[in-house]
């Protein structure tokens, strides 16, 4: 018995020092309080040359709509770079602009500005590195028996005006609004330019958080309308038109269809060696025009028009 | 309505009661078996997670409920025998006991979403341990803590009194008795109860959602120095378990068989858990027999 | 030479008794130091929506709007402590009786057979992750639901069934203790008077053991209120007060798995979420409280 327990507490002093010497080693940019020692200085000369060998570690939170496509982006980029390991989380878009604003994580994934979840102070210490574009559809169950909403229409759904689909044209069933939490960046994205106004959290709706469990209710629920980013649909759903416009790839880069949202990557200042590495990656044309696109993303360059975070449009 | 009648209504509910009960949790384990076990292949307990094509596998997540639970048990068990010990033998009957007691209790009913998000605010942000197997072996550790308590004082309490009066009337100091003569007694109850803790530690999830994290780094088996980031031994690293695993799948599934991922997941999981309650159960029993057999 | 050698024999004895009470006294005052830095903590992050961003207390505990986000952002958390309080008090309703019966029968119908099979069910039971609970409930339950009753399947009724599963091992472990260590000669007396198995436990048994089994029935409700992945899966999350047992609302714990990740820490709408776990804690002392004052007068 006294040895097992001597082994036992050795054993707990080893994990003890290896902890010490972790948070000094700084393996997970996390554990250190500034980002920039995120990659060891022992590293790459200037960061041009391709072949330069880059090592460390990122760690990349936040929004959970950006996470597929930074972790398949982080994937290809660790094939490329053996010694460079990027850890990608969810979180939620809050949780990656706190994070990164206090230095706990190199690169803050957001659907929304940070002007819009953060104090004007913090927000302006951030660098915004808008990576893709997002489009976003009504979608219904696939009964519903409408193909096409109006804004003032779509309003009138989620104030809770109209509460049968019969009165829009549709089947005779009851309206079953699943929306999102009201601190949900998909939600601000789809008030902000499907709704034009926020809307209230009425009595007897739905709310989930994440795009999974949204696109199994609505599918399963008879007269379900939610929103899900293009990247999810699939045949379980029937996708609405906006305005008589179809949400495809090329309405939202022409600026016809206008409920998308950029995506952001945040860093704190300047990024980092490593962190510039890896933006620079994401915005290449590597991902760009192969895995964004299969994700269902839209290329921020493929965008004709662009758009601030007051939402002026320019062309 | 004679008593008799009475008698025997009130036996036929409470048997087809009992008997709705098995039901329930016979219906439970067959509808995850029988959705999740066709999935589960050695190339789906293996492989890593794909975000959305086919094919992705549990191989890391499960290796991190393992090693969590491994961690957690290395820290919960010295300080739990130590705090039961403590309050089974060592602590005076008084006010002050009490409160601990109190505590004990508080802590052991604290809703595991708490210990989480206290997890989140000291362990992640507060010393910076950010996403990490140790963050979330440390809030585990939180929950563990009172169940490894009461299982101790529950095994103390079964030894018998004539036991330890005698080793300390032969001059052993309380510690050695403790250890020398209580503890092996006490051991097949504190092991049972430790591992049935340790098969509801391995089910947690609401409690690491926030500290282990939600992602695992790309793990590369064959490196085992524990600082490397890539290592599977690495105790700093975000650490994806299998429950936490389930719970982000069934949310934000983006690969075409997330259904099946899910299902398998839920499997596995659920027959890690009956492994455990079996393995406690026997163990139980092989002990007893060896310390008890007519020898 | 007595004296010496005694003094020798001792010295290493008190090094280990003292080695001893150090190590098992560090790892109790580990203990509570984690209880009160998990209050400690806790508290100041729910309590700073008062006292940093001015939010009335009691306009949060009986607000009935919860719009961190509207103009003007308003925090009532009265939807979330009801919904709170309607799914464990039902599932405990539930799950009473059925824990009841399944403990009467493991005790006094067919111990045998009970203890050999009843009670490992009820173990494996227990040990089932909240997950899986959760996954099943919108599974099975919430379909079931939708096309039974007139509603939309999730909701109170959804959250309290799937919580009542969690809890019967609770209660169930509870009574089966309590009515084991009933005085057999109780039961044997009643027997001797004529009275039939069903008469002994209605008017003896069950008067008697009632102390233990609502310390069992509380401990669960106390399990469900603190449940959070599995329920937040089933309930809807809407932030009202429900209408019926089959519509969309929310719990405490729901409210926050649903919206910590979106909101930045040190925001005023996170904040709110930490006074809805500062609530939900402050619960939990009171259902600590409520056993044992229960446990004391069952002494009595």
């Amino acid at each position: 018995m006294k040895k097992t327990a001597l082994l036992l507490m050795v054993m707990v002093l080893t994990v003890v020092l290896a902890a010490c010497g972790q948070n000094n080693n700084n393996s997970g940019g996390a554990s250190s309080p500034a980002p920039e020692s995120s990659a060891p200085a022992s590293t790459t000369p200037a960061s041009e040359s391709p072949a330069a060998e880059l090592s460390g570690s990122l760690l990349a939170t936040g929004s959970s709509a950006l996470l597929p496509l930074v972790e398949q982006a982080s994937k290809k980029f660790m094939d490329g770079n053996k010694g460079v390991s990027i850890q990608v989380q969810a979180g939620g878009s809050g949780t990656g602009l706190t994070q990164v604003s206090e230095g706990q994580s190199d690169i803050g994934n957001s659907d929304v500005f940070a002007e819009e979840k953060l104090d004007a102070d913090k927000a302006a210490e951030l660098v915004d590195h808008q990576v893709a574009v997002v489009g976003m559809a009504a979608v219904v169950h696939p009964e519903v028996g409408v193909d096409n909403l109006t804004k003032q229409q779509l309003v009138d759904i989620f104030t809770g005006k109209v509460t049968n689909w019969k009165d829009l044209g549709g089947s005779d069933q009851k309206i079953q609004i699943i929306n999102r939490p009201s601190s949900s960046g998909t939600r601000a994205t789809f008030e902000k330019y499907a709704l034009g106004q926020k809307s209230e959290d009425l009595q007897g709706s739905i709310q989930e958080d994440s795009s999974g469990t949204v696109r199994k209710l609505v599918g399963e629920t008879p007269g379900a309308i939610g929103y899900l980013a293009l990247s999810y649909l699939d045949e379980s759903i029937k996708v609405l038109k906006y305005e008589g416009v179809e949400a495809t790839v090329d309405n939202v880069a022409n600026g016809t269809y206008p409920v998308w949202a950029y995506e952001h990557m945040y860093t704190k200042g300047e990024p980092s060696e490593l962190a510039k590495a890896f933006l620079d990656f994401m915005l290449s044309d590597e991902i760009q025009n192969a895995d964004v696109v299969e994700l269902g993303y839209i290329p921020a360059s493929q965008m004709q028009v662009k758009r601030d975070v007051n939402g002026t449009i320019t062309k | 309505m004679s008593a008799k009648t009475a008698n025997k209504i009130a036996t036929g509910v409470i048997v087809s009661v009992a008997g709705l009960i098995v039901l329930v949790l016979a219906g439970l384990l067959g509808f995850i078996l029988v959705r999740g076990l066709g999935h589960i292949s050695f190339d789906f307990l293996t492989s890593a997670p794909e975000t959305i094509r086919r094919g992705g596998g549990i191989g890391p997540q499960l290796f991190n409920s393992v090693f969590l639970l491994v961690l957690t048990m290395i820290i919960t068990i010295p300080l739990g025998l130590g705090a039961g010990i403590y309050m089974s033998e060592y602590a005076p009957a008084n006010k002050v006991t009490n409160s601990i007691r109190l505590v004990v209790e508080v802590l052991s009913s604290v809703p595991s979403i708490i210990v989480g998000l206290f997890g989140l605010l000291v362990l992640v942000n507060l010393f910076g341990f950010g996403f990490s197997l140790f963050a979330g072996a440390l809030a585990l550790t939180v929950f563990n803590l009172p169940l490894m308590v009461r299982i101790t004082e529950q095994g103390l309490r079964g030894v018998p009194r004539e036991q330890k009066e005698a080793s300390l009337a032969l001059g052993l100091s309380k510690w050695k008795t403790i250890t020398s003569v209580m503890l092996p007694i006490a051991m097949p109850v504190i092991l049972t109860g430790t591992i049935l803790a340790a098969g509801r530690v391995f089910g947690e999830a609401a409690a690491l959602l926030f500290t282990a994290g939600m992602s695992s780094p790309r793990l590369d088996f064959t490196d085992w120095n524990p600082f490397s980031p890539f290592s599977p031994l690495n105790p700093f690293r975000p650490a994806e378990t299998l429950a936490v695993h389930i719970w982000k799948i069934n949310s934000e599934g983006l690969a075409p068989d997330a259904k099946e991922i899910a299902a398998g997941a839920s499997a596995v999981l659920v027959i890690a858990v009956l492994l455990f309650n079996f393995g406690a159960r026997w163990l139980g029993r092989y002990l007893h027999r060896k310390f008890t057999a007519i020898k | 030479m007595a004296q010496p050698l005694e003094k020798q024999q001792a010295k290493p004895h008190l090094a280990e008794e003292w080695v001893g009470r150090i190590y098992t006294l560090l790892c109790i005052a580990f203990l509570i130091l984690t209880i009160v830095s998990i209050v400690y903590f806790v508290a100041s992050k729910g309590l700073s929506t008062f006292f940093v961003n001015h939010v009335n207390v009691i306009d949060l505990l009986t607000g009935l709007k919860w719009a961190p986000d509207g103009e003007p952002a308003v925090f009532g958390a009265l939807p979330f402590i009801f919904g709170s309080f309607s799914t464990s008090l039902l599932a405990a309703a539930i799950a009473a009786p059925l824990g009841f019966c399944a403990s009467v029968f493991m005790v006094e119908i067919a111990p045998g057979f009970g203890r050999k099979y009843l009670q490992p069910v009820i173990e494996l039971l227990a040990g089932i992750p909240s997950v899986v609970y959760g996954f099943v409930g919108l599974s099975v339950v919430v379909p079931f639901f939708r096309d039974v009753f007139p509603g939309q399947g999730v909701g109170i009724a959804a959250g309290a069934v799937v919580l009542s599963i969690m809890i019967l091992p609770t209660i169930t472990t509870i009574a089966t203790d309590a009515l084991a260590a009933l005085p057999k000669g109780l039961k044997e007396g009643s027997f001797a008077l004529g009275a039939t198995r069903w008469q002994t436990i209605y008017r003896i048994v069950l008067p008697t053991t009632l102390p233990a089994l609502m310390t069992g029935i509380v401990l669960g409700i106390a399990r469900a209120f603190g449940e959070a992945l599995a329920v937040q899966m089933v309930i809807g999350n809407a932030p009202h007060i429900p209408r019926s047992l089959f519509e969309s609302a929310s719990t405490l714990t729901s409210a926050i798995t649903l919206s910590m990740g979106n909101t930045a820490m040190g925001s005023v709408a996170n904040n709110a979420l930490w006074s809805l776990a500062l609530i939900l804690m402050m619960m939990t002392f009171v259902f600590v409280f409520i056993v044992r004052w229960l446990e004391r007068r069952s002494k009595l």
